[in-house]
């Protein structure tokens, strides 16, 4: 019998083949390991053969990769120390490995990636002292889509994108791992898809990451038109070049997300009209001691120099919650993500973000690039005018501020006229309208950028921007999704900017509908009563139109 | 204590492979080396998530300091490393 389940789109394109079902974390038992250096160097040891056996370059690189992580002294020696003060020895490597991969999701980018890899090793290391081995990924000799309850990347590295067509997640969200790696590799994939394992193992399956569906055993009619949908979308995908716009040229400003020089000099290669958001964070990280205005002068120059005549929008420093700077010594917070982050580090340690934009402001003259400047975790009016003033004070001018706390959507009538523009960052706006943590796991159904909730919060941001003449932009996840980003324009906003790789796709999808079907597609969105029929809704008119 | 202050040559910063590359070598001197951006906190050289962590960017100056025996032989095997272009290194 046919049936389709629904979970959440997380890496677009369409693959049929049987579904394989795989457990990862239930592996066999085996001798525990008596302290952390015999478990470590037991991960260690399975990391590297398993590098010998990978199938593609890339897994190789991951893999030993992870190995380097396992055998890390400073890394081991941290989680020896927590376990001299009496901590669990699992306990120890787990805040080790976190301490870690926080340091590196603070350098946004290339590094950021690199988070999950140590968090894996982490788990891999407290698997051997609590005994459990970890399983590998099936080989049935034959094409099959993964199904699972989540992927690690030392799992994943082990991927042959030639053998695993499609990947199907029960947990995760859109920016999960699972989500970064299938985009990465191009594999379909679909997340957060509860019961997958179940229904889907040994069943024919198409997996659609557009839509974020897995059809089991679908009738030949049904695979018939997404297979020829999914061909229209690649050849189109290729075909559409130049500036983002609507099939009536209404523009829509295509940026790119970076995080440092490197990721500038990539997406200025990618055709990406200018930058949506720049992470600032890098040159902070694990420091003790604050970078010196020079130093920051010549990072900040380093990367508008790529984008000079183009828009360029810089974040400061968003520091504190996930994203911890030592030299800023803010201690540990009970609940960091609604601590002393963003915007509010500077009420406890006042001068930085002053320094910061003197910097930028020399940057900009330096290079003649048009930055614009924004604050992140914005709340009140009282910040935005604050925070605006600070910036002209420094002779930038254009002040905006992020839209990520509800308050501030719900405000926006007030904020935006203190300020020259806006940008929702979805991911931490989703995080907080729906109180999901980013990192839950199991909590990817809430996280899905099209709960309606988010997308009322994005109407009123929007109808404020253009009560006031105020473009709103949005840089979160959301951006990169294709037929969400139709949404989005339908729902005024005027500029996407997301991960250089995806905006090919974004770019052809909105050359073919007009601003009204845009509009009308928002509008069946957020009259839905849920995100599954938000999407179904809004996608149905703009894969018709 | 000996230093040493050399510019990084490879084309994608002290990441990925060089980043590797150099932290198995470091290790490999069997002398406790560091490493740190001019002017930031020093790390230990042989701890690869402590280098990454460093965020050293291509054309960066970075100053490697070691002491005891063997300290200037390590010192300058490291610079010839740091100042050769990484990823072009066995590229096929």
């Amino acid at each position: 019998m046919s049936r389709t389940l629904t979970g959440v789109a997380a890496s677009p394109g369409l693959a049929a083949a049987p579904g394989v079902r795989w457990d990862a974390g239930e592996g066999v038992a085996v001798e525990p390991a008596p302290d952390i250096q015999t478990a470590a160097r037991r991960v260690q040891d399975d990391l590297r053969r398993r590098a010998t056996e990978a199938p593609t370059s890339e897994g190789r690189t991951v893999l030993e990769a992870l190995s380097l992580f396992a055998g890390d002294p400073e890394l081991l020696a941290s989680a020896e120390a927590a376990a001299r003060q009496g901590v669990s020895l699992p306990d120890a490597v787990r805040a080790a490995s976190g301490h870690y991969a926080e340091q590196l999701r603070a350098l946004g980018g290339y590094l950021a990636e690199r988070a999950e890899d140590v968090l894996d090793v982490g788990a891999r290391i407290v698997a051997a002292l609590e005994g459990r081995h970890v399983a590998e990924i099936p080989n049935p000799g034959h094409p099959y889509v993964l199904v699972a309850r989540d992927l690690a990347p030392a799992d994943t590295a082990l991927l042959d994108p030639t053998v695993v067509v499609a990947l199907v997640t029960e947990q995760g969200g859109p920016t999960s791992h699972t989500a970064i790696l299938a985009r990465s590799l191009g594999l379909p994939a679909v997340v957060a898809c509860a019961g997958a394992r179940d229904a889907a193992d040994g069943h024919a399956l198409v997996v659609d990451g557009d839509l974020g569906e897995v059809h089991i055993d679908p009738p030949t009619a049904v695979v018939e038109a997404l297979t020829a949908r999914a061909e229209r979308q690649r050849r189109r995908t290729t075909a559409v070049t130049g500036p983002g716009m609507t099939k009536d040229s209404v523009p829509v400003a295509l940026l790119a997300n970076v995080g440092g020089a490197r990721d500038a000099a990539a997406a200025a290669e990618s055709g990406a009209e200018g930058i949506g958001l720049f992470r600032t964070e890098f040159l902070f990280l694990g420091r003790t001691d604050e970078p010196s205005l020079d130093e920051q002068v010549e990072a900040y120059a380093d990367v508008l120099a790529h984008f000079v005549g183009r828009r360029v929008v810089v974040r400061t420093l968003d520091g504190g919650s996930d994203k911890p700077l030592p030299f800023l010594e803010l201690g540990a917070e009970e609940n960091p993500a609604l601590g002393v982050r963003g915007l509010r580090t500077e009420t406890v340690r006042p001068g930085v973000l002053e320094r910061q934009l003197t910097a930028l402001s020399a940057a900009v003259v330096r290079t003649g690039c048009d930055a614009w400047v924004m604050a992140p975790m914005v709340s009140t009016t009282t910040e935005a005018r604050w925070f605006a003033s600070m910036v002209r004070g420094r002779g930038l001018p254009t002040a905006g501020v992020m839209i990520e706390v509800p308050a501030a959507a719900l405000r926006a009538g007030d904020l935006l006229p203190e300020v020259d523009f806006a940008s929702l960052g979805t991911n931490d706006l989703g995080q907080y309208t729906m109180a999901a943590d980013r990192q839950c796991g199991d909590l990817g159904t809430l996280l899905d950028p099209w709960q309606p909730a988010l997308l009322d919060l994005v109407a009123m941001t929007c109808a404020a921007g253009k009560a006031h003449g105020r473009p709103v932009g949005v840089c979160g996840e959301a951006a990169a999704d294709p037929l969400l980003g139709a949404v989005l324009v339908g729902l005024g906003v005027s500029s996407l900017s997301m991960a250089a790789p995806a905006l090919a796709a974004v770019r052809a999808t909105l050359r073919d509908v007009d601003l009204a079907t845009c509009a009308e597609a928002a509008r069946l969105a957020r009259s839905a009563p849920t995100a599954a029929e938000a999407r179904n809704a809004a996608s149905a008119l703009l894969l018709g139109a | 204590m000996p230093s040493r202050t050399v510019t990084v040559a490879s084309r994608v910063g002290l990441h990925a492979r060089p980043a590797a590359l150099f932290t198995q070598a470091a290790a490999a001197t069997g002398v406790p080396v560091t490493i740190a951006k001019s002017g930031g906190a020093a790390v230990n050289a042989a701890s690869i998530l402590s280098v990454l962590g460093l965020g050293v960017g291509s054309g960066e100056e970075v100053v490697l300091s070691a002491d005891g025996d063997g300290a200037d032989a390590a010192l300058d095997g490291l610079v010839a490393l740091l100042s050769t272009d990484l990823d072009a290194v066995d590229e096929v």
